[in-house]
């Protein structure tokens, strides 16, 4: 199992047309929409939009909320996604596709399921609100739920299909060494998954980062506090077009950079 | 046929070691086979693929879970109500599945950990078998910088490292080239005759398990079918799958007296015998011919060369009879007699170089 | 080297779409307004009317009078915020009406050069304070909305309605602060609907629309932040003519019965 032959590198001879087509249609059919913003972006204002506080501000509360949405998907979302590939109880394929639902629901229907839950006078909400005074909506910690609900079925799905690849003999091993499953997985399944989870991880950080309708439904639009780039954009579109360009390529450009730094420092790819 | 368990007096009188019933119902396959090792005795269980040799250690271990009316007991005490984790057990698999995200010193120090050893301690364990399988410069090194035989050798320091009482590998050598092969077994034999607590090993490979084991239990469709010590076994094969393992050609006929007839050939043979019998000898003693040799007419029949194949340094001559056999010559002879396939010859054994037993 | 020769490849295609996309933008009116009218010819006389959202219900109503009056005409909506209509229409989409919530929008378009004519305003429409079920936070009165233990939803003030609260909050002098500014008027009436803010301000037709849900109070400063609706036909119409009926429509007593019936105030 050291050298598994055929594993990845890149295929060698022609790449046959019928892939081809198709594959830079696909590149062309992706990129041509950042052309189009790049196009039209009013490079002579850029730096003066660039210094307002608000810009920045909606820029550092998108980059917090989506990060701190994607370690609460981390801690809920790989314990689940264990549950789902290595436990056996029934319903599990009920559970399974219960799990897709917020990637089918409109965020918009989302933000509003999230307020009849967790709102002020949600089934759940009401009780935090009289038991504890914790009103969730209209504050950041409402962004990070909104953007987790959202993102979620990302990690678990990636992390899930990691888990259901890996070599099980492997946990089998540590079983006969005397490791619990709690230590099984912690020791072995999560260490040879990590890059099935950083990839999980990475989807779920980039969905947290442009999520829109469920946020603006849940959370609600206070700069600030609430108001996450995504939000800025589509409201900047209202009165002031170019300003929206603006805002989505340095959203585009911080997620891009990021994106690539990750990569390079953990999943040290091509 | 559920085997033939070796009573409890012959060896561990006092209930040391390992008494297992297999038993595991798979669809359209059942595994049910008596195993006994005693503490310090190496078992091999032998058999063709699709046995049920790695199912038998699977239970063993407790990753496959035993049928109605399985049972093992280690030392006394009931095993198989345990999970594979609480077992005293420790496992060499196949591929060695060493975990690829730790060091060799981690992989062997993993299980005294998972069992409350203290770190420190743990590690110093680790070392001193790494030490020990003559690793200790390759402490640091991941798996996929070990060869092939560096890793075998961590697989069974990791095994050994939870004190195991009962100590499964599962094919130890089949991962490895034939020279590292030659180097690791001897190695591993010295290793297993330095450990007090029992050892079953699973294998297709009859060197493996003549050099290694103390007895052989051979498995065939999920039951025993012959068991004794390796020299035994090899001398006195019962089914055709052993008389291949062993490279014995092998037939069963109807005795009488020096004679033992097999369809129209007659074996003249050394022993004494009447009823069923078994008739064995090595390719090793068959001698080829163009035409028909004066002299006796036993053990002489006609064949056609159905293939020939290089065997060690000479050719093996695959020949159909009735009854086929397997001849060994030079490849002098092969050039001399002009052998090719499709063409007939006759084949001839020497009576004192058959052996003959009670079928 | 074959790497290299695809991304050549690759970057050719990429660079010819953005050039295609480039020439797209400039001439993109006549583009998509010979693509409807290529439609229209097979389906009939399709008529399309961009309209506020506010206009949902009254507007199909009209709609359905229309289709009456002119057999074998189809009356197709599509209803957003105004802005976003504005857009749509200024970068080509296939539109013959044009209704806007607030004549800033309707300038986008005007501006443009693309309405036939000069757009009337057809009705107005005044703010009220919408109160959830039980109004919880017992507001009477606007200035009851500057305590700051109060949860109020506003507009944001990119949208017609947030710059109206802002008109009638500075007229009245009061400081109020949100908890949120809502992207438009339905999603700050959803906020109230929901009991999850105590008031906002938000048209008297979205009050009256939803109706026993929420409560409208109605405040004298609203007269000053009086939203007034523009409607005109639209120069790249497919259909001028019907385009110019349905305008007709909108203006006659006829129409403005229904839209006074919705809350909305003649202009």
């Amino acid at each position: 199992m050291r050298t598994r032959p055929g594993e990845a590198g890149p295929v060698r001879g022609p790449v046959p047309w019928a892939l081809a087509v198709p594959a830079v249609a696909g590149v062309a059919f992706l990129v041509l929409p950042l052309a189009g913003l790049l196009v039209r972006a009013p490079w002579a204002t850029l730096p003066r939009r660039l210094a307002e506080p608000q810009v920045l501000e909606a820029l550092r509360l998108s980059l917090v909320t989506a990060t701190v949405a994607t370690l609460v998907c981390l801690v809920l979302g790989v314990p689940l996604a264990w549950l789902l590939a290595r436990a056996e109880f029934p319903g599990r394929r009920l559970l399974r596709a219960l799990i897709t639902v917020p990637l089918v629901l409109p965020p918009v229907v989302g933000g509003v399921a999230l307020l009849l839950v967790l709102g002020r006078r949600g089934l759940v909400g009401q009780w935090l609100d009289s038991a504890f005074g914790v009103s969730l909506p209209f504050t950041t910690a409402g962004v990070v739920v909104a953007e987790a609900f959202v993102a979620m079925p990302f990690l678990v799905i990636s992390v899930e299909g990691a888990m259901r690849g890996a070599d099980r003999r492997y946990e089998e091993a540590a079983a006969t060494l005397g490791a619990s499953r709690w230590t099984v997985f912690r020791r072995v399944t999560l260490p040879l998954i990590t890059p099935g989870v950083l990839a999980g991880a990475v989807l779920c950080w980039a969905r947290a980062l442009g999520e829109f309708g469920a946020t603006i439904t849940f959370a609600g639009n206070f700069p600030g506090r609430t108001q996450t780039m995504p939000l800025a954009v589509y409201l900047a579109l209202e009165t002031e077009p170019d300003a929206a360009v603006v805002l989505s390529l340095v959203l585009l450009a911080v997620s891009v950079a990021i994106l690539a730094a990750l990569r390079e420092r953990w999943v040290g790819g091509p | 046929m559920g085997g033939r368990p070796v009573t409890a007096g012959d060896r561990g009188a006092e209930g040391g070691g390992l008494r297992a019933r297999l038993i595991v119902e798979r669809a359209a396959f059942r595994l049910s086979v008596d195993l006994e090792a005693a503490p310090g005795e190496v078992v091999a269980l032998l058999g063709p693929n699709g046995a049920g040799k790695t199912t038998a250690l699977r239970a063993l271990a407790g990753l496959a879970a035993l049928g109605e009316g399985g049972s093992i007991d280690l030392d006394g005490e009931p095993l198989h109500t345990l999970p594979a984790e609480r077992r005293p057990i420790g496992v060499v698999f196949q591929d060695y599945l060493l975990f690829p995200h730790l060091s060799a010193l981690d992989n062997v120090a993993f299980g005294p950990r998972c069992r409350g050893v203290p770190k420190a301690e743990a590690r110093r364990r680790a070392a001193a078998l790494l030490d020990r399988v003559g690793l200790a410069g390759h402490a640091a090194a991941r798996p996929r910088q070990l060869s092939g035989g560096q890793a075998q050798r961590v697989a069974l320091a990791r095994a050994l490292a939870v004190r195991p009482r009962l100590l499964l590998l599962d094919e130890p050598l089949a991962a490895l080239d034939a020279h590292t092969r030659l180097e690791i077994r001897s190695e591993l034999r010295r290793h297993l005759a330095g450990f007090d607590g029992a050892t079953v090993l699973v294998t297709h490979d009859a060197l493996d398990a003549m050099v290694l084991a103390d007895r052989l239990v051979v498995i065939e469709n999920g039951a025993v079918v012959q068991q004794g010590p390796p020299a035994e076994v090899a001398r006195r094969p019962q089914t055709d799958y052993v008389a291949r393992l062993v490279g014995l050609n092998l037939y069963r006929g109807t005795a009488d007296g020096h004679l033992v007839t097999v369809g129209d050939v007659v074996f003249s043979v050394a022993e004494r015998l009447s009823g069923p019998a078994f008739v064995a000898f090595s390719p090793a003693a068959v001698a080829l011919y163009r035409s028909r040799p004066d002299g006796t007419p036993r053990n002489l029949w006609r064949c056609r060369i159905e293939g020939l194949e290089p065997h060690g340094d000479g050719i093996r001559v695959h020949l159909e009879g009735p009854p086929s056999v397997a001849a060994d010559v030079t490849p002098a002879a092969v050039v001399d007699l002009d052998l090719g396939r499709g063409q007939e010859v006759w084949a001839v054994v020497k009576a004192t170089e058959t052996h003959a037993y009670p079928a | 080297m074959f790497p290299t020769r695809l991304t050549r490849r690759v970057t050719a295609v990429a660079v010819a779409a953005v050039l295609v996309a480039g020439c797209g933008s400039t001439g993109s009116g006549d583009a998509g307004a010979s693509a409807a009218s290529g439609s229209a010819a097979s389906a009939g006389k399709p008529l399309t009317v961009f309209a506020a959202a506010s206009l949902t219900e009254t507007f199909t109503t009209l709609g359905a009078t229309f289709e009456a009056a002119h057999p074998g005409t189809k009356v197709t909506f599509n209803f957003g915020s105004s802005a976003t209509l504005a857009q749509q229409i200024t970068q080509g989409a296939p539109a013959d009406v044009f209704a806007a919530a607030s004549p800033a929008t309707m300038k986008t378009v005007t501006d443009a050069g693309l309405a036939a004519g000069t757009p009337a305003t057809f009705v107005r429409n005044r703010l009220e304070i919408a109160l959830p079920p039980g109004n919880p936070a017992k507001i009477d009165e606007l200035k009851d909305l500057a305590d700051p233990k109060v949860k109020v939803a506003l507009c944001a003030a990119q949208v017609p309605c947030g710059a109206a609260a802002v008109k009638a909050l500075d007229a009245a002098r009061l400081k109020v602060t949100p908890v949120t500014l809502e992207q438009d008027v339905k999603a700050t009436l959803t906020k109230v609907e929901l009991g999850e803010v105590d008031a906002a301000l938000v048209y008297r037709t979205d009050v009256l629309a939803a109706g026993g849900k929420v409560k409208g109070v109605d405040f004298p400063e609203a007269a000053q932040a009086i939203n007034d609706y523009p409607v005109a036909a639209l120069s790249k119409a497919p259909q001028p003519e019907l385009a110019r009926q349905f305008v007709d429509l909108v203006l006659s007593p006829q129409g403005l019965d229904v839209l006074t019936a919705a809350g909305f105030e003649s202009p």
